[in-house]
């Protein structure tokens, strides 16, 4: 169809159009106004910043990237063993539900230096701390997940004499993987943030240096460019988790999920 | 079964004195209006509900008792109740894995049931490639596949176009006659019943009973013709009456 061709070609050119617009727009005003460098840089300014700085920044973003990816596949673990759990025992669900919640509820920013001082290896700091940020979504989702088995399909498991352990492996887990998959994405992007503010409040912590720290030190030496060059490999980090994370799922579910359908099929 | 009866946390008395027995080899339909507990009474029947008064006792095969091995009976839902992630093998292949069977052996029994429905070359295909009478044609072989000694089937026929119920109705009767399973058949249609059965029961709602239980003597094997003979005819109009009396009786 030709409308599905016209809508495919401006989903890619629209944005990019608009996003081009912009960084003229934004280069323009910077030079008739002759704004400083420290106060805004102009495009060009970063675009240099980022291929001078380029390289010690990536190995910064390297830092923040272990500590990301660590934290959601802990929370992807952990959160969907509490998430399996829970559907196992209603009573279970029901003590420690309202804790998860509280977790979640509890801005990070404000427990991060507790677990900072608790937790002496800086690593493990920062990754508890995106954990905590992380993990709630994937328990949250999954949990319903498991929950939402066809009422009939567990009828008939029951008439098969199924064991609880097969109904979990064959209906109640296939059942929760697109919400488990849900989950993850929404994680994947809150594992990031959880892993920039741990790194905010602990500053340089260890050796290393995350990508956040940087950020820091950049607005305090008035380094301008740099931050945005920083800012912009952390965005740029955010939208890769979030596209790889989308092709998982895609992949996974590709054979029967109405989310995962091609819309050109019947 | 003697003397079953169901009533609801709520009060409502869904089946009320039912004695039913149902012989080896026997298609039993059971027909009556929306809500008079068909649909219950069949998962009594299956052991998925427990009557709260009655005793239902199942003689299949050697085994006698209560509680039956799983496998011995099918069920087939109103919707084809298919598990979306697996291919039509998978949800054949259903009742086995839970069994923990899954050798050669029940590999071609799957493949046999497949073909048996009328869905040879689509053993790979998911359940949402296929249309509605290809997705219940699949959950009928899932039921069919373990061989039970007795195959409910809850109104499965009825979110169906008419040409592929037809179609349906035919392959139901030429499975039935090859393997003279007992069926118990829940259905909402008189000619269907009639169509299909060697016995049509007629309930009446609220409380749910049977008020009516017709043997239909029709020449077998049924064929396609026979829907437009007089003989059909009349125990459909039989029938009709019986439905027709037990509405106004359950209205009041």
């Amino acid at each position: 169809m030709s409308a599905g061709r016209v809508s495919r070609w401006s989903q890619i050119f629209a944005p990019l159009a608009v996003g081009s617009a912009f960084l003229v727009f934004w280069e323009v005003v910077v030079r008739i106004n002759g704004i400083p460098q420290y106060i805004l840089p102009g495009p060009l300014a970063i675009a240099e910043s980022l291929w001078t700085d380029g390289p010690s920044l990536l190995g910064s973003l390297l830092v923040t990237l272990r500590v990301t990816l660590a934290a959601l596949a802990a929370a992807a673990i952990l959160g969907g063993m509490i998430a399996v759990l829970f559907s196992l025992s209603r009573i279970i669900e029901l003590s420690l539900f309202p804790y998860a919640v509280i977790l979640q509820v509890t801005p990070i920013v404000a427990i991060a230096p507790l677990i900072i001082i608790w937790v002496r290896e800086p690593f493990l700091a920062l990754l508890v701390c995106a954990w905590i940020v992380a993990f709630f979504p994937i328990v949250a989702n999954t949990t319903v997940g498991l929950n939402s088995a066809d009422r009939n399909l567990l009828a008939l498991f029951r008439l098969y004499d199924a064991s609880p352990v097969q109904v979990l492996r064959y209906l109640k887990l296939p059942t929760a993987l697109p919400f488990f998959l849900t989950g993850l994405r929404i994680s994947g992007g809150l594992a990031l943030i959880g892993a920039v503010v741990a790194e905010f409040v602990a500053g340089t912590g260890g050796a290393e240096t995350g990508l956040a720290f940087r950020i820091l030190e950049a607005g305090y030496r008035l380094a301008i460019p740099r931050l945005f060059a920083a800012l912009f490999l952390l965005s740029l980090t955010g939208i890769v988790i979030y596209l790889v994370l989308d092709g998982l799922s895609r992949v996974l579910l590709r054979h029967w999920h109405e989310s995962a359908l091609e819309a050109e099929e019947e | 079964m003697r003397g079953i009866g169901k009533r609801f946390g709520s009060g409502l008395t869904a089946l009320e004195a039912i004695d039913l027995d149902i012989a080896e080899g026997e298609f039993l339909s059971l027909i009556g209006p929306s809500g008079c507990g068909k649909t219950t009474l069949l998962r009594i029947i299956a052991g998925l509900a427990e009557a709260s008064e009655g005793e239902r006792r199942l003689s299949l095969a050697a085994d006698a008792g209560v509680r039956m091995p799983s496998g011995r009976v099918g069920f087939v839902f109103q919707d084809p109740t298919l598990m979306p992630w697996g291919t039509v093998v998978d949800n054949v292949m259903l009742p086995f894995r839970i069994t923990g069977r899954v050798g050669s052996t029940e590999r071609e029994r799957v493949g046999a049931e497949i073909r048996a429905v009328g869905l040879a070359g689509f053993e790979r295909a998911y359940p949402r490639q296929l249309s509605g009478g290809m997705r219940m044609r699949v959950s009928i072989a899932r039921a069919l596949v373990t061989d039970p000694d007795l195959l409910l089937l809850d109104e499965p026929f009825a979110a169906l176009d008419e040409i592929t119920r037809m179609a349906l109705n035919e392959d139901l009767l030429r499975l039935w006659e090859s393997r003279r399973t007992t069926v118990v058949f829940v259905t909402h249609s008189v000619f269907e019943s009639v169509y299909l059965s060697t016995r049509v029961a007629v309930m009446t709602a609220r409380p749910g009973r049977i008020t009516a239980d017709l043997p239909v003597e029709l020449p077998q094997p049924r064929e396609r013709a026979l829907r437009t003979s007089p003989a059909y005819a009349m125990i459909c109009a039989t029938v009709s009456e019986e439905l027709a009396r037990a509405m106004a009786e359950g209205s009041h």
